[in-house]
């Protein structure tokens, strides 16, 4: 029977294998197990059952479905162990070596099928010309894995001509899958544990965004991989431009919230990442700062990064960096808006014609082409800006600005979850710190390659803490990392028959919730947005983005926050939860938002608490927390890690010892007071 | 910048079986008003959430009939610019067009082979269980992306 608004059908399935997400860390899972699904049933005779499952269209799905002009980690001639530095420093150096190592060694693979699946690459020639994706072919350059050289934008980028970047990684894993095993517009957005292992995933549950259906699907073993948070702080744009967000603005913490409810150890959640990027578009610096060799200013013309350099010193090791992490170059531009000398821009106009003053006619207009390529594969946005403010690169420069805050760990982000590692790397397997949860694992591997820390649930790309610099070739491939952890998994498992511990009919109720509380309450008031029943999800988000802002370190305060402001986020933020259940859907899309913002509450409340916990202020230039105003290496230099207790809805922060894989020193000048 | 559907050249996708704009938002925004209840609009597709619009074209460079364009945040951005591309199989064509009037015109490749065309696991390796647990993956062999790394520098081995 059809179902209707209000009274739901629900389908169920069995599964072996579950991919939450459509994006660039399940396309790679769902290309990789779909290989190895082929050899179980080639030595077994066993058929995996396998279902991806997107609440938008895999073809544009996940934060590249705009496109991406470079593709971020690649690394070529260059040693896993130098990707592992990198990515460390740049997240002031808390972060797991054996996940960047395992990820560095393998990236690339992934590249190299984007590159044979139809993703145009440029490439230099022999007399050091770059060619684009397109014209490199013509011209007879090998491909990358034929020894291609691609056109390094900075140490780990590639240029691209990555519109359509998305779209064939997707046709690609379709075509793995199969069409049958593809589930698109159905929002997953709970976790199901298991009866008689409550540490276990049984599986999961959601609704169409088209149809009137809830789908519950049992698991053996599910991968969550359903993007960062974007949007639980307040925006800089609060009118229309809400939605230019810098990260993509679907990315609704699902990830982090649905794992910390099925009781998964989460890390580094009080880490964000604050980009400074052009204002009001948030168009990429990247290719300006590396490509084009651009510097960025005050109003007064001044390179704030060697006017301010001294202020590295604050910070040692990490600001004796050759490159200063992220946040600390954020610390330095924050240093010029405060005193007073803004805007900041980026010298566009200087660089160009610098570049100008080297090059050919032909070569200048290829030149203008990369910058405006540089948005329109992947910041439509910034075009806007621009072209409504007669901004030619050439003769205007443009401000810089940085964002509100964001969550993630794929990009200069390590929040997300602690996942078991590689074993062979030397990796700890025994902890010192004696406060962490008895039933928590030891050491970073428990079997199965990036399991969380419930049996069977998985996960990849922005769900994966403590790592970052992934970007997209390295979610896929997490993904595909993923994806053997999960097939050994099931083949180990193959007697187990997850349980539920809740009915279809209780996760069904708990889903609908929101359009129960509309259905009862709409005629109450004659104005269908007001109403003391309920609140709208749209009311709530912006409830949730002020008392995150004001008290959490957001924009308005100049991302400083106090043990104090935390204490009052923490009062406003638990009468919110309670008011979540409350939420109103009057038709499927707005059940979507209601269920967005509740994971979006769930994550920041983590950022909070971890936050509140470690008490130093790890990322100068990202937030400050002015009562510890300090990077602590002493007693901090650690793993901040929690679990959420669903029941009880409370957190436990702890620590675990942090360790080095690989020689970091090699990274630093001496100190230099 | 959110999306927008221009009246005369929307026809809600009526000749093919889903609405394409609303198929491909990735955030669930773009809408068929079927009997024009919400927009006055009958069989035309409309953004029910602007201020969520990321601008990420998805939408714009799909549509069959070149009906939608996009209008810059108006919060933001002053009125007169125009951002708009034509999508084909194998590049994408932009004008760009200034407040001032200025025009710039650029093309793109996007995809160096016929879309459709990926064959998954054509002339890859079959691999074998036993190696489910060795670093990297099945197209290890084939791919030639695998960087073993120097072993000297893991020092904790």
């Amino acid at each position: 029977m059809a179902g209707t608004f209000e009274n739901p059908e629900i389908v169920q399935e069995d599964l072996d294998i579950l991919l939450i997400g459509g994006g660039m860390a399940c396309c790679g899972a769902a290309y990789e197990v779909m290989r190895w699904a082929d050899a179980v049933k080639a030595e077994t005779g066993r058929e995996l059952k396998i279902k991806l499952v997107d609440k938008a269209a895999m073809d544009r799905s996940g934060a590249v479905a705009q496109g991406l002009s470079a593709i971020n980690t690649y690394l070529g001639d260059l040693d896993p162990a130098d990707y592992a530095r990198m990515v460390s420093n740049d997240l002031m150096g808390i972060t797991r070596d054996d996940l960047t190592y395992d990820l560095g060694r393998t990236v690339d693979d992934s590249v190299h099928l984007f590159e044979e699946w139809g993703l145009p690459i440029w490439k230099t020639d022999a007399d050091g010309v770059r060619h684009d994706g397109a014209e490199s072919l013509r011209e007879g350059l090998p491909a990358l894995k034929d020894g291609g050289k691609p056109v390094r934008s900075g140490k780990w980028q590639i240029m691209i001509n990555g519109e359509s970047y998305k779209w064939i990684v997707a046709e690609a894993a379709k075509k793995a899958l199969g069409l049958d095993r593809v589930q698109e517009r159905v929002f997953i957005v709970h976790l199901i544990n298991d009866k008689n292992d409550p540490n276990r995933v049984a599986g999961a549950a959601g609704f169409s965004v088209r149809e009137n259906k809830i789908y519950i699907y049992k698991a053996k073993t599910v991968l969550l991989a359903a993007g960062g948070c974007v949007n639980l702080f307040r925006p800089r744009s609060v009118g229309e431009g809400q939605g230019r967000t810098w990260y993509a603005v679907w990315n609704a913490g699902s990830t982090y919230s649905m794992a910390a409810e099925a009781g998964a150890e989460l890390t580094m959640m009080e880490n964000r990442f604050v980009p400074a990027r052009f204002k009001d578009g948030y168009g990429p610096v990247g290719a300006w700062f590396l490509l084009f060799k651009a510097k960025a200013v005050n109003a007064y013309g001044e390179d704030y990064m060697a006017k301010n350099k001294e202020l590295l010193n604050d910070y040692p090791p990490y600001g004796q960096a050759a490159v200063p992490a992220s946040c600390l170059r954020n610390h330095l531009m924050l240093k010029e808006m405060k005193d007073g000398h803004g805007p900041i821009y980026m010298d566009t106009v200087s660089a160009l014609a610098r570049l100008r003053d080297t090059l050919t006619p032909k070569e200048v207009k290829h030149l203008e082409a990369e910058a405006w390529e540089d948005f329109l594969d992947m910041t439509l946005g910034q075009c806007g800006v621009w072209v409504g403010e007669n901004i030619e690169p050439e003769k205007k420069m443009s401000e810089l600005m940085p964002t509100e805050p964001y969550l993630l760990g794929s990009h200069s982000g390590c929040c997300g979850i602690w996942v078991s590692g590689p074993t062979d790397l030397g990796a700890p397997t025994t902890e010192e710190y004696g406060d962490i949860p008895a039933h928590l694992p030891k050491g970073w591997n428990w079997g199965y390659r990036s399991m969380t820390t419930v049996k069977g649930l998985f996960t990849a790309g922005d769900g994966v803490g403590a790592s970052g610099h992934k970007f997209s070739s390295g979610s896929h491939a997490e993904g595909r990392i993923a994806a053997k952890g999960m097939v050994k998994y099931a083949l180990d498992n193959k007697d187990l028959k997850p349980e539920f511990d809740e009915t279809p009919e209780q996760i069904a109720e708990a889903i609908w919730n929101p359009v129960r509380n509309f259905l009862q309450y709409k005629d109450y008031s004659t104005a269908i947005d007001v109403n003391p029943n309920y609140i709208t999800p749209r009311m709530l988000q912006f409830r949730l983005q002020k008392i995150m802002d004001e008290y959490v370190a957001g924009v308005a305060t100049y991302y400083n926050t106090n043990d104090k402001m935390l204490a009052v986020a923490e009062e406003k933020l638990a009468f919110l939860k309670e008011d979540s259940l409350k939420m109103r859907a009057k038709d499927l899309h707005e059940l979507l938002r209601a269920w967005e913002n509740y994971h979006r509450i769930l994550t920041a409340e983590a950022h909070m608490k971890h936050i509140e916990f470690r008490e130093e202020s790890r990322y100068p230039g990202f937030y400050y927390r002015t009562d510890k105003n300090f990077v602590d290496e002493k007693n901090w230099h650690c793993f901040v890690n929690s679990i959420y207790d669903k029941k009880s809805h409370k957190w436990t922060c702890f620590k675990r010892k942090h360790v080095d894989l690989v020689d970091k020193s090699k990274l630093f000048k001496a100190a230099a007071h | 910048m959110p999306t927008f559907v221009r009246t005369e050249k929307c026809d809600g996708c009526k000749g093919q079986d889903k609405t394409a704009c609303a198929y491909i938002c990735p955030h669930d925004l773009m809408k068929l008003d079927k009997d024009g209840s919400e927009t006055g609009h009958p069989m035309r597709a409309f953004n029910q959430e602007p201020d969520q619009c990321w601008e990420c074209y998805s939408c714009v460079k799909i549509c069959p009939q070149g009906a939608i364009e996009a209008r810059h945040y108006a919060d933001i951005v002053p009125l007169g610019g125009s951002v708009q591309p034509m999508r084909g199989s194998d590049s994408i064509m932009w004008t760009i067009k200034f407040r001032n009037g200025t025009i710039k015109r650029f093309k793109f490749p996007i995809r160096t082979t016929p879309e459709g065309s990926i064959d998954a696991f054509g002339g890859k390796p079959l691999p074998k269980l036993a190696d489910l647990e060795k670093a990297g993956f099945f197209t290890r062999d084939v791919m030639g992306g695998f960087r073993a790394g120097n072993p000297a520098e893991l020092i904790r081995k």
